[in-house]
C-alpha cells in the first residue's frame, strides 16, 4: 500500500490533483482511492487530501493515515499546520517553497532529519499556467522523486485527464509538470 | 433514441456521487425533480449536465425545497415516468412526509440518499442519522459500501422497484464523503448493457393513460386505511426479497459482480463478529482478516438490504458466532442502536443465543479507524473467553472525553 497526504488550501486543486493522480495510476492496473477532509471550509482554508494505491482492492475507508509521501502545495502550511503529523520513519516530503531545502529545514525544525525535497510549484504555475494552481507541478515533482512512471507516459495521461480544458491550458500544464520534474531538489 | 451514447472505459475513477449520476444517465430517467444539498448535490447536478449535453432524454425540474422535489417526483411517477432524485440530511428530513406518500401510492421512485448527520449542531459529514429516519416509511432501502456499489445498486433499484409485483419506491444509500466524495475504480457497464438491464419503463395505472382513468392519492378513513397499509406491508415483506435476489442474480450474470441480501465475510467459523453498514463494512472486513492472522476468528456481517429487513438471512449468518457487536452510526435518541434492537430480534429465538453488545460510532463523520476495530474484536474475544459480556451493553467508540456508556 502506498499512501499520500496532500496539504493544501481549499481552491489550490489538491482534490483535483489527488483524483487526477488516482486516475493515471488506475490505468496501470492498480487499485486507487482519492479523498479529502471537507468541512464547511471555504476557499483559502487549510485542508488535506489523500491517495491510497495498492495491488489489491482497497477496502480501508479510515481517514487516519501514516503517509509514505507528504505533498505540501502551499508554502505557508509548513509553519501553520503540522505537516509531519502521523509520519513514518521513512515518510518523504515534497514541499512547495521558494527556499532551498536547507533553508526550509532550518526554518522549520520539525523537518530535521527527514527526507525533504523542495520545488517552487506556485512560481512554476504562475509562470506557465498563469494562475497559482500548484497541483499539476507537484505531480511532476512526485514523478521525479518516486520514479513511479516515465514522465512522458505521465504527461500523456494528464493530457487525457485535463481533456476538457482549452488546449492552451493543457499545454501550459505540461510545461509546468516538466519544469517541476526538472527543478525539484 | 434521441440522445448520444457515452464511451466509458472499463474502469473509471469515479466518486460515489458521479457513479450514481452515471447510473441515472444510463437508466435514462424521464424526470428528476431536485433541490441541492451537500453532499448529494453532484448526483442531480451530474444528471442535469448529462441532460444539457444531450446524453439523456428527460426533464430536470427545479423546485423550491426537498418537500417539493419529492412531490414533483411523485407527480411525475404517477403520470407514468421513470423518476429519480437525490438528497441528504436536512433535505431528507424535510422530504419525510412525502416519502410516505410515495410508498403508499406504490410509485417506483429511486432516491439516492447520501447519508449525512442531522442538525443540531449543523454538520455536513457522513453518518447514518438520515438513513435511519426513513426506515419506517415503506421504501425499499439498499446500502452501498463504496462507489462501485453506489453505481451498481442504482440499476438493481430500478429493476426491483419498477417490477409490477413490487411497485414500491427504493432508496440507494451511500456514506456522505466517505463514498460520495471518495474516488475509486468503478467497473462500468456500457450504455446498452446498463439500459438493457433495467429495460424500458412499463407504467401501471398511470394517470396519463386516459383510456383507463384511475384515482391517485385517495383518502381512506377507518373503513379501508388499515387494509391498504397491511397489504402494502405484506408486499414489502413477502414479494420484495425474491425480486431483489433475482435482480442480484441477473446483475451477477451481466457484470460478474455478486451482491447478497446480507453480506457475510469470514462468517463460516467466526467466534466474534461485527454487524455494520456503509463504508465501515469494508474497513471491518480488512481488520477481520488481520485479526485472523493473530488467531482470533473474526467475521463481519454487512446489511445490504435494510428494508425489508432480512431477519432470516441475518439469523443464518450469525447463528455460529459467540460474541457479536452492532455498530450504529446514528445517535439512538433514548434507546439502544437500531442494529442492536434488530439483531436482538433476529437472535432471541436461536438456541445458541450469542452475546450481543451495541456500539455507537462515527457521528458527524468521526473517523472509524482500523485501531478502533482491532480493539473491538479484541474486546469481543475477551467476552468469548470470559463466557460473559465484560463491558457495559452500550458504549461509544471514538468519542473524546470520559468514556461514556449506558445500560
Amino acid at each position: 500500500m502506498l499512501e499520500i497526504r496532500w496539504h493544501s488550501r481549499a481552491g489550490q486543486g489538491a482534490v483535483t490533483g489527488a483524483k487526477g493522480l488516482a486516475d493515471v495510476i488506475s490505468t496501470t492496473g492498480k487499485h486507487v482511492q482519492a479523498f479529502a477532509f471537507y468541512g464547511s471550509a471555504k476557499r483559502g482554508a487549510a485542508m488535506t487530501a489523500y491517495n491510497r494505491v495498492n495491488d489489491q482492492m482497497i477496502m480501508n475507508h479510515e481517514k487516519y493515515m501514516e503517509p509514505d509521501f507528504v505533498f505540501v502545495i502551499d508554502p505557508a502550511l509548513v509553519y501553520t499546520s503540522d505537516v509531519t503529523i502521523n509520519h513514518k520513519e521513512n515518510t518523504v516530503y515534497i514541499i512547495t517553497t521558494h527556499m532551498t531545502t536547507e533553508e526550509l529545514v532550518a526554518s522549520q525544525p520539525r523537518l530535521e532529519g527527514k527526507e525533504v525535497y523542495t520545488v517552487d510549484c506556485i512560481k512554476i504555475a504562475q509562470e506557465t499556467i498563469g494562475r497559482p494552481i500548484p497541483n499539476t507541478p507537484m505531480l511532476g515533482a512526485f514523478m521525479k522523486v518516486s520514479k513511479m512512471y516515465d514522465i512522458e507516459f505521465f504527461k500523456e495521461s494528464m493530457v487525457r485527464i485535463l481533456g476538457k480544458l482549452p488546449q492552451k491550458i493543457i499545454d501550459a500544464n505540461m510545461i509546468a509538470i516538466q519544469r517541476a520534474y526538472d527543478e525539484v531538489k | 433514441m434521441a440522445f448520444d451514447k457515452m464511451e466509458l472505459r472499463d474502469i473509471e475513477v469515479w466518486d460515489g456521487n458521479f457513479a450514481a449520476a452515471q447510473a441515472l444517465r444510463q437508466c435514462q430517467i424521464d424526470v428528476v425533480a431536485a433541490y441541492p444539498i451537500t453532499p448529494s448535490t453532484p448526483i442531480v447536478e451530474g444528471y442535469a449536465k448529462f441532460l444539457a449535453d444531450g446524453y439523456v432524454e428527460g426533464e430536470f425540474v427545479m423546485v423550491e425545497s426537498e418537500h417539493a422535489a419529492m412531490s414533483g417526483c411523485i407527480g411525475a411517477a404517477a403520470a407514468g415516468g421513470r423518476v429519480a432524485t437525490a438528497t441528504s440530511s436536512q433535505g431528507y428530513a424535510l422530504m419525510v412526509e412525502t416519502l410516505y406518500q410515495a410508498s403508499g401510492m406504490r410509485l417506483p421512485i429511486i432516491l439516492n440518499v447520501v447519508n449525512r448527520a442531522l442538525a443540531a449542531p449543523l454538520n455536513v459529514n457522513g453518518d447514518h442519522s438520515d438513513m435511519y429516519l426513513g426506515r419506517d416509511s415503506g421504501w425499499i432501502q439498499l446500502d452501498a459500501y463504496c462507489p462501485q456499489d453506489a453505481y451498481d445498486l442504482n440499476f438493481i433499484a430500478f429493476k426491483v422497484a419498477e417490477d409490477h409485483e413490487v411497485r414500491l419506491p427504493c432508496m440507494v444509500h451511500q456514506d456522505g464523503f466517505m463514498t460520495s466524495h471518495t474516488a475509486q475504480g468503478v467497473k462500468t457497464l456500457t450504455d446498452d448493457e446498463g439500459y438493457g438491464f433495467v429495460g424500458d419503463f412499463k407504467p401501471m395505472n398511470d394517470m396519463l393513460d386516459f383510456e383507463h382513468p384511475v384515482t391517485h392519492g385517495v383518502q381512506t378513513e377507518e373503513d379501508w386505511h388499515f387494509e391498504h397499509k397491511a397489504r402494502q406491508h405484506n408486499d414489502l415483506m413477502t414479494k420484495v426479497m425474491p425480486k431483489i435476489q433475482a435482480a442480484f442474480d441477473d446483475f451477477e450474470k451481466l457484470s460478474g459482480r455478486k451482491y447478497n441480501i446480507v453480506e457475510k465475510y469470514d462468517m463460516d467459523d467466526a467466534d466474534v463478529a461485527v454487524v455494520c453498514m456503509g463504508t465501515s463494512v469494508e474497513t471491518a472486513r480488512e481488520v477481520a482478516t488481520e485479526m485472523r492472522a493473530k488467531g482470533i476468528k473474526a467475521g463481519v456481517v454487512g446489511i445490504r438490504v435494510i428494508r425489508p429487513f432480512p431477519f432470516m438471512q441475518i439469523q443464518e449468518a450469525l447463528k455460529g458466532a459467540k460474541a457479536i457487536a452492532t455498530l450504529d452510526r446514528s445517535a439512538p435518541g433514548g434507546t439502544v442502536g437500531m442494529l442492536f434492537n434488530e439483531m436482538a430480534g433476529c437472535l432471541y429465538n436461536l438456541e445458541t443465543r450469542p452475546m450481543l453488545s451495541g456500539k455507537i460510532y462515527g457521528l458527524g463523520g468521526r473517523d472509524l479507524t482500523k485501531k478502533h476495530l482491532v480493539d473491538l474484536f479484541t474486546e469481543l474475544q475477551a467476552n468469548v473467553d470470559a463466557g460473559k459480556i465484560t463491558t457495559p451493553l452500550q458504549q461509544f467508540i471514538g468519542v473524546r472525553g470520559p468514556k461514556l456508556s449506558f445500560l
